[in-house]
């Protein structure tokens, strides 16, 4: 299990509809907050970005766009970091039957980068499988000191 | 804002210049459809400027290595011009930048072609 903090201060908790939308505006809500407080300007784009491709991975292979499931969403932030919370209601996913990215064989696959850039853009990420049998993911990035 | 790209012939090289964000959807689409049509019409090189790509999300970033690919197996090239820092980073971090052949000058990458 990580070490990831209890979140004491949320700040967004919905569920979303599985839609493109939702990925956008998860986005830039992540974003937003990592600006406002006090994450430098790459490293909200880091939040930004990592929360797209998590989401991506919840609606498109977890809920599989279906209008009956939704993505529970929960951006809080702890003392030293900002908290990403993302839970899909698929059928859940094993991140090691996932083929390396980086092996020179995949270089040219379409697909199946996301979590390794997710992985290169936030301090800590989590997968685990949620109690309902979805997929459920946290991620975490570091609040500079003295923000 | 989605993609927009305009093409332009310098020679016989044809220079795509994209502006925008590159992300899963209209994005994607939109690049792919514009790779597989000038594919279809025999223009086998292509140079992608991406200076005013604003985004590009890991979808994105397969179009791109799909439009590589396509116009390769059509027996031609695709190649980067003005990468972001942003975007320039994600190759790195993908090690696509040992796949594609990128340029910072336009005259640089045009030449590459001859």
């Amino acid at each position: 299990m990580s070490n990831l903090e209890n979140p004491n201060n949320v700040i967004v908790d919905e569920y979303l509809e599985s839609s493109l939308d939702s990925v956008d505006s998860s986005e830039e809500r992540a974003k937003t907050v990592a600006e406002q407080v006090g994450l430098p300007e790459d490293d909200a784009y880091q939040v930004g970005y990592a929360v797209r491709e998590a989401m991506v991975n919840a609606i498109v292979h977890g809920n599989r766009y279906s209008a009956n499931k939704r993505v529970h969403f929960v951006l809080s932030r702890t003392e030293s970091s900002i908290q990403v919370l993302i839970e899909d209601e698929g059928t859940g996913f094993q991140p090691e039957r996932q083929a390396d990215p980086l092996a020179e064989e995949n270089l040219l696959s379409q697909s199946g980068r996301g979590i390794m850039i997710i992985r290169s853009f936030v301090d800590e990420f989590v997968i685990e499988k949620a109690e309902h049998g979805g997929t459920r993911v946290v991620l975490r990035k570091s609040i500079p000191p003295g923000t | 804002m989605s993609v927009k790209l305009t093409t332009r012939q310098v020679g016989d090289v044809t220079v795509i210049d994209a502006a925008g964000r590159i992300t899963l959807g209209e994005g994607s689409s939109t690049f792919r459809d514009s790779i597989k049509d000038l594919t279809t019409k025999g223009h086998k090189k292509v140079l992608l400027n991406l200076a005013e790509v604003s985004y590009i999300d890991s979808s994105g970033i397969g179009e791109l290595v799909s439009g590589f690919t396509t116009v390769s197996n059509a027996g031609g090239n695709l190649k980067l011009l003005n990468l972001t820092k942003r975007i320039h980073d994600l190759l790195q971090i993908t090690k696509l930048y040992t796949i594609f052949e990128v340029f910072d000058d336009e005259a640089k990458g045009l030449a590459s072609f001859n």
